[in-house]
């Protein structure tokens, strides 16, 4: 049952009382195959927006046969609205690198990138002493799996994970045809688990409390706690960790500021929802479980926020795939174009159609998932597109 | 500036001569010499044995490889939704006047470019920017004249 | 035998190869998937879209040329949910299209109009997003880049990646700035293209063609104190007449030269004929080179590798230039033609050669850059005034209004008409050192090449690199230091094979003596400036028509050619003689390696 009042938890960022990687001890000492099946177990969904199942991820990593394999956390936030990983890796980084420890242990993975945007390079001195320290521990347990540092360069769509590993092979990052997924052949051709950082934080979480103390939190639907970046118009901005399964309703009454018009979740790639729907509406089901949650009030045009992403669309796709180069440009010119006179409302229909086209042709999520903001600012807010 | 072929031998001794060492190469000549220039890209080109164009398609794919003068310090002011809302464009408006450029330029002594930038992930503390790795946080006006203010006279 | 995978497709069951696409399945069973960034000689990049089709069950759609047939699929290539999207990305190509194709070179020879086309799709239904910055690069002599027609399928890049092994072409920034171009945006005359004109025979559409001449040509047609000689390559009479309706591979040869006297050339010459002349020459050159080598034991550079094809001249030039001595240096049978053509042609026929244009028709775009290399004025005149395309004759011929099918056959005018089958090979991979074996081993033997019917079988074919080992006994007695010696001999066409031949030049590795490039996969025949479509199947047919040409002449030995032999008595002497060393002869430069 989705609950009408948001539960506060602390749970992820709860500074570990233990030595250092005493959870990555303690974990490497089980049989692996327990361990992915406790995370098959938990429920938990990977945290970067896509929600695959984490523990079939690893499960299906470690069936791969490789002398060779990568595990990359995927630091690459780079969605609008999103900054909580960033606050994991400044806060409690050795929760990331032991969840990246303990999912190289269970599959068998050589080595690990941390792939770190561009953007926050501030937070690469922090990070080199934490691996530091973790490589020395590492060490004592006899574990064999180095990590390193990856700095992006500043594209969004190389938080897509086969764009990820073309940008560390040192290519565009342009996201491949899959299949083959990274799982088989990834980086360097070799079999590769991408991660998000809250994901590995999450796991790490899950080997110290176990997979039941874990399921209670959420619903049936939706596992465990997570991680929201809640920006805009709100006095409580910053990162919040929720339980899962509350209504948008909840999330409004607690983080808005009383004038709240739409709650746009899952970032730019996520849906923007309005008021008439937030008794409805959970957060993290049928939308995206990245974390953003960016709050609208009364006073914002929402043809000024759809331009405002279809603008940053048309900017960061990666080009390649005609559905989301063209169409992001034509989304963009078109609500422009109704604003302007230039074309009548109906118009709209066309571009929501065409949206449509985007999300079941585009080469990658980042097309995709241009429809979900897009129909829904458009379906919702018309008046303010037309007028 | 660091000439540029002992730069680029030095860098690939450092992270290999392969091509997946071409990104922390080009960060690698960024950081010493602001851009990648073209005699920079032929000689990275030159040392990882991949054609030239194809080392330009992939610097001009990344925003945070500029491939055209740059000054020494790059200002980004994120322009994602958020920090919109928080009143970006007053602040780009200041850094114009105090620089006498628009965004997107670079002054003539080569030491600011103002350049847009999208979500740099601090929406809760908008309107944000950086100044190459250090970033600025609810600016104001007033804020911006002080952190520019600083750069200007110790550069 | 790879695992069997079972689908079915629009209801049809058909079992593929494990790792076959579902567009390889749907060929199969002859279903036709459009597309459009696919190129059978190409890896698959998937990035046009437009062949996506339904797979029940998932709710996105799939690209078939990108997604490997599973067990138990069901592909609808045709539902409604199919032909809408497909609809919409065509009409979503157009409108990042310039769509004047009234006025454009490929229009009914473009993949782009054709499927908007048969789609019908509404022009009108979106915006165009053309930019307006999109711009014409007309610097080369050779390719035109025209941005405004690019859709970005990427083809072009792949072709001088994959086939070329040049990437002189490349997808450059992102989003909706991304386009494809070259280092630093520089223009084409600055970069390293070899102009081989692959590019253009890959591209779907008008974004690269090649750099026109025809205007120019009917001008000096016109002109009454103009008098314009052509000469036309071997391979342009195997495939010109699949831009006039002729099916692939038929000849032509006949109706050409008929159709290009009735349109005004003064003369209609062959370039066979400086073919032949090429491989006495390059013989020559090839046996003082191993003369040096083994007799007088001096360093010369070996394997000596064919001069004839301007891309790969110009690709050796950017990419090894310390190893530009390993070049013939006879010209190609173009430029050769070129120098005579104002000097022997011009005394021969009482022309003042101020008054001639030189004309060359090449299955290649290369040739007019190479027209226009500042080297080639050794006639005291520019050489060849203008390379035209087998395309652009084709049009030329549509212009003029005649009737090709019912033409009558004409033979080349003479002096510089005749050839052997020798000569028409060359328009083949690995012709060119079929010919010179055909002559050298004479020269070197005193007999006929031990091969049926003269037919060198091991150097034909599509295979990347090919070899040929030949040995010399009961050498005539000039040629006694070669008795004995096991010759080895390599063919490479597409450059990225040529590179291979080159690495081990590089390394002191290489095992042969003499060496044939030819830049353009499968030779001439699948030359950059042939009629579209080329691919494998097209190639086969034309060198089958150029085998078949060959076998028809009465002489088919260079050395037989008795225009060659009237040449070498009346003007040139002899082989490397004074007056082929400046006419027939060039030099190489180094060049920028991006």
């Amino acid at each position: 049952m989705p609950y009408s009042r948001t539960r506060v938890v602390d749970v992820l960022f709860k500074p570990l009382t233990t030595a250092p990687y005493e959870i990555l001890r303690k974990t490497i000492q089980r049989e692996k195959k327990d361990v992915i099946n406790e995370l098959v177990d938990s429920g938990l969904r990977g945290r970067g927006g896509a929600g695959f199942p984490t523990g079939m991820k690893w499960k299906f990593a470690a069936q791969q046969k490789s002398d060779v394999k990568y595990v990359i956390c995927n630091a690459d936030e780079g969605e609008p609205g999103t900054f909580k990983d960033k606050k994991l890796l400044c806060e409690v980084p050795r929760k990331v690198i032991s969840g990246m420890a303990i999912c190289a242990w269970a599959t068998n993975a050589t080595k690990g990138y941390i792939y770190l945007r561009r953007e926050y390079r501030y937070l690469v001195a922090q990070l080199e002493e934490e691996l530091r320290i973790y490589h020395e521990k590492a060490k004592e347990m006899g574990l064999n799996f180095p990590i390193e540092i990856f700095l992006g360069a500043g594209a969004y769509v190389c938080g897509e994970e086969t764009a990820l590993i073309e940008s560390m092979e040192g290519k565009r990052g342009e996201p491949r045809n899959k299949p083959p997924y990274p799982i088989q052949n990834g980086f360097l051709g070799k079999p590769t688990i991408v991660n998000n950082v809250e994901t590995f934080a999450s796991s790490a979480m899950i080997c110290r409390i176990g997979a039941e103390e874990y399921k209670k939190m959420g619903t049936a639907d939706q596992r465990g706690s997570k991680l929201f970046s809640i920006s805009g118009d709100s006095p409580k901005e910053g990162v919040h960790e929720l339980e899962l399964g509350m209504t948008l309703e909840a999330f409004a009454n607690e983080f808005g500021d009383g004038d709240t018009k739409a709650v746009q979740v899952g970032g730019v790639a996520g849906f923007c929802i309005p008021r008439k729907q937030f008794k409805t509406q959970i957060i993290g089901e049928g939308n995206t479980t990245g974390g953003s949650t960016m709050i609208f009030n009364s006073t914002r045009s929402m043809y000024n926020v759809l331009h405002n992403y279809l603008d940053f669309y048309a900017e960061e796709s990666c080009g390649q795939c005609t559905p989301c180069r063209i169409g992001t440009q034509q989304l963009l010119k078109g609500i422009e174009a109704v604003k302007s006179g230039l074309k009548p409302p109906s118009y709209l229909d066309q571009l929501i159609k065409l949206s449509e086209t985007m999300r079941i042709t585009s080469k990658c999520g980042l097309g995709q998932s241009v429809t979900n903001s897009f129909s829904s600012i458009v379906q919702n807010f018309r008046e303010e597109m037309i007028f | 500036m660091a000439e540029v072929k002992e730069l680029v031998k030095e860098l690939s001794e450092k992270y290999g001569n392969r091509r997946e060492s071409l990104i922390p190469i080009f960060q690698g000549i960024i950081d010493k010499n602001y851009y990648l220039s073209k005699e920079a890209m032929l000689e990275v080109a030159k040392q990882l044995d991949v054609s030239a164009a194809d080392i330009y398609g992939t610097a001009s794919f990344f925003s945070f490889l500029d491939t055209d003068a740059k000054g020494k310090y790059k200002i980004r002011i994120c322009k994602s939704i958020t920090c919109d809302m928080k009143g970006k464009s007053g602040i780009i408006a200041t850094l114009e006047e105090m620089l006498k450029i628009k965004v997107g330029e670079t002054t003539e002594d080569l030491m600011f470019s103002l350049l847009h930038t999208n979500c740099i992930g601090l929406c809760d503390q908008g309107p944000a920017m950086l100044i190459n790795d250090n970033y600025y946080t609810k600016l104001t006006a007033e804020k911006v004249r002080v952190i520019l203010g600083d750069y200007i006279r110790n550069k | 035998m790879a695992n069997n995978i079972n689908l079915t497709i629009d209801g049809i069951h058909v079992s593929v190869e494990e790792g076959q696409s579902i567009l390889d399945a749907a060929k199969k069973i002859d279903i036709k998937i459009p597309t459009l960034c696919y190129h059978v000689d190409l890896c698959v990049a998937g990035n046009c879209r437009v062949c996506v089709v339904e797979s029940v069950g998932r709710n996105n759609l799939i690209p078939s040329c990108a997604t490997p047939a599973e067990e138990g699929m069901e592909i609808k290539t045709s539902s409604p949910k199919v032909r809408r999207a497909r609809k919409d990305l065509m009409a979503l190509l157009v409108s990042e299209h310039n769509t004047q194709c009234t006025t454009c070179y490929r229009s009914i020879n473009c993949e782009l109009q054709q499927l908007a086309a048969e789609y019908n799709v509404d022009n009108d239904i979106y915006l165009s997003v053309l930019k307006p910055t999109a711009k014409v690069d007309k610097s080369s002599w050779s390719i035109e880049k025209d941005d405004s027609k690019c859709i970005r399928c990427q083809r072009c890049v792949r072709t001088c990646a994959e086939i070329q092994h040049v990437n002189a072409l490349a997808v450059t920034e992102r989003g909706r700035d991304m386009k494809i171009s070259t280092f630093m945006h520089l223009p084409m005359n600055e970069i390293v293209c070899t102009n081989c004109g692959q590019c253009i025979t890959h591209c779907p559409t008008a974004a690269l063609t090649e750099r026109r001449y025809y205007d120019e040509i009917w001008e000096a047609i016109d002109d009454p104190d103009k008098y314009v000689i052509i000469n036309t390559a071997p391979s342009v009479r195997v495939a010109i007449g699949e831009t006039l309706g002729y099916n692939v591979g038929e000849r032509v040869t006949g109706k050409m030269v008929t159709a290009l006297k009735k349109m005004g050339f003064n003369s209609v010459l062959d370039t066979d004929f400086t073919a032949d002349l090429t491989i006495i020459e390059e013989a020559n050159e090839l046996l003082v080179r191993l003369k040096k080598a083994l007799v007088l034991k001096e360093k010369v550079a070996l394997p000596m590798i064919t001069s004839c094809s301007p891309g790969w001249v110009k690709f050796i030039e950017h990419m090894y230039p310390e190893h530009l001595d390993h070049l013939s240096t006879c010209k190609s049978p173009q430029q050769m033609f070129g120098a005579l053509a104002k000097t022997y042609y011009a005394e021969k026929i009482g022309i003042d050669p101020s008054k001639i244009v030189s004309v060359a028709g090449m299955p290649c775009a290369a040739k007019k850059f190479e027209a226009n290399r500042p080297e080639m004025w050794d006639s005291g005149f520019q050489d060849v005034d203008a390379g035209l395309t087998t395309r652009e004759l084709g049009h030329m011929i549509k212009q003029s209004g005649l009737d090709f099918f019912e033409l009558g056959e004409s033979e080349f005018d003479s002096y510089m008409g005749e050839s052997t089958g020798a000569a028409v090979i060359f328009g083949a991979t690995g012709g060119v050192m079929e010919a010179a074996l055909r002559t050298a081993y004479v020269v070197i033997t005193g007999r006929p090449v031990p091969f049926e019917n003269l037919n060198i079988i091991p150097v034909r074919g599509l295979e990347g690199i090919k070899e040929a080992t030949v040995k010399f006994e009961n050498c005539v007695p000039e040629y006694k230091f070669l008795e004995g010696v096991e010759a080895k001999f390599a063919i490479a066409h597409g450059l990225i094979n040529a590179r291979q031949i080159m690495d081990q030049i590089v390394k002191g590795e290489s095992p042969y003596l003499f060496v044939e490039v030819m830049a353009c996969p499968g030779g001439c025949i699948g030359g950059g400036g042939q009629p579209i479509p080329t691919n494998d199947e097209i190639r086969k047919k034309r060198m089958e028509a150029i085998y078949a040409e060959d076998m028809d002449k009465p002489l088919r030995m260079s050395h037989e050619n008795p225009e060659v032999t009237q040449i070498y008595k009346e003007f040139l002497v002899k082989p490397l003689g004074e007056k082929s060393h400046h006419l027939l002869h060039t030099k190489y430069r180094k060049r920028n390696r991006y």
